[in-house]
């Protein structure tokens, strides 16, 4: 195969990843809401891990997204 | 179709000579920073000198982020956390103005680069390592070993936490990079449609209107992008404070 082309193959299967931190954020997203209507006064206190649980869930797939990145610009 | 990378391109607006075959000049990235850190400086400074008992709108952005900062830190690493009140403040406003400023059309991106990130990241990373030896001592290493687990497992707990450890730093840095690049990569690409489907004729005009709001609701999204990162980095910066004040799980 070419070179070139199974680069940006590679990189378009790189970004199918990207996909399970989208499920994960939409998860954490979807039950802190489900929560905070159940027990608004309680929901402010849980911003912080919120936004935790987002930040690390969305790390996986910014490294799905870095490696597509890689193959795409700099490799 | 335009080069979408082209933004990122670092250029010398004054070489000041070579140390050691490295050349060191003031470049477009070192200016943006430079716009940042007086903007933040002038917002801060403008906002505290009139020291109104009802303030007015600059006080408030000013008392606004401090505050906001403040009760980040106190949530996430209690009272003892407050004295890294000037590092945490000092990150969360260069970041969030560095990427603000960063949306304004024809301007450099100051976070979009790995190395600016890193080294924010690499600060933390061993002000945390610093500080968490000079206050336990040896005692640090609890950090690593969770209490109440099973001694039979206990190793391959330590071994995973060592190494999410040791991953900080990078998914620290990497988060807010490969965020604002692939944001500035995806308007450029929008963008870059418009002037494709504007190129033929009054039917490619209609349609370029699609692209156009697009690239719209897209710098809004980014808008809350560069203040979510700018927080996320803020509160991630005070999460691993916390493991350095209270190592203990």
């Amino acid at each position: 195969m070419d070179p070139v082309a199974a680069k940006y193959i590679g990189a378009g299967i790189a970004c199918i990843g990207m996909g399970g931190a989208g499920a994960g954020v939409g998860i954490i997203f979807g039950n802190y809401l489900a929560a905070a209507l159940r027990n608004p006064s309680a929901a402010q206190g849980q911003f912080g891990n919120l936004i935790f649980g987002f930040a690390v869930t969305e790390a996986l797939g910014i490294f799905s997204l870095l490696i597509a990145l890689l193959l795409l610009f700099a490799l | 179709m335009a080069d979408p990378i082209h933004q990122f391109e670092i250029h010398n607006i004054v070489t000041l000579g070579q140390i050691g075959g490295h050349e060191i000049a003031f470049t477009n990235s070192a200016l943006f920073m430079a716009i940042t850190v007086v903007g933040i400086w002038a917002l801060l400074m403008g906002g505290s000198a009139a020291r109104a008992l009802v303030p007015g709108r600059l006080q408030s952005i000013a008392e606004l982020s401090y505050e906001f900062v403040a009760n980040t830190i106190e949530s996430t690493a209690g009272k003892a956390g407050m004295k890294f009140f000037p590092l945490v403040f000092t990150l969360f406003m260069f970041i969030l103005v560095a990427n603000i400023i960063g949306l304004i059309p024809y301007t450099f991106t100051v976070t979009s680069h790995i190395i600016i990130t890193a080294a924010l990241a690499l600060l933390v990373f061993v002000t945390v390592l610093v500080y968490g030896f000079y206050k336990n001592g040896l005692g640090f290493f609890r950090l690593f070993v969770p209490k109440g687990i099973p001694i039979y497992i206990l190793p391959l707990i330590v071994f995973i936490e060592v190494l999410s450890f040791l991953s900080r730093p990078i998914s620290h840095s990497v988060r807010l990079f490969a965020n604002m690049l692939a944001g500035h990569i995806t308007l450029k690409v929008f963008a870059s449609f418009i002037t494709l489907l504007g190129g033929l004729g009054i039917a490619g005009v209609a349609g370029a209107t699609l692209p156009l709001a697009m690239v719209v609701a897209l710098t809004a999204l980014e808008l809350l992008v560069a203040f979510l990162q700018a927080y996320v980095f803020a509160i991630l910066t005070c999460i691993y404070l916390n493991d350095a004040i209270h190592p203990g799980h």
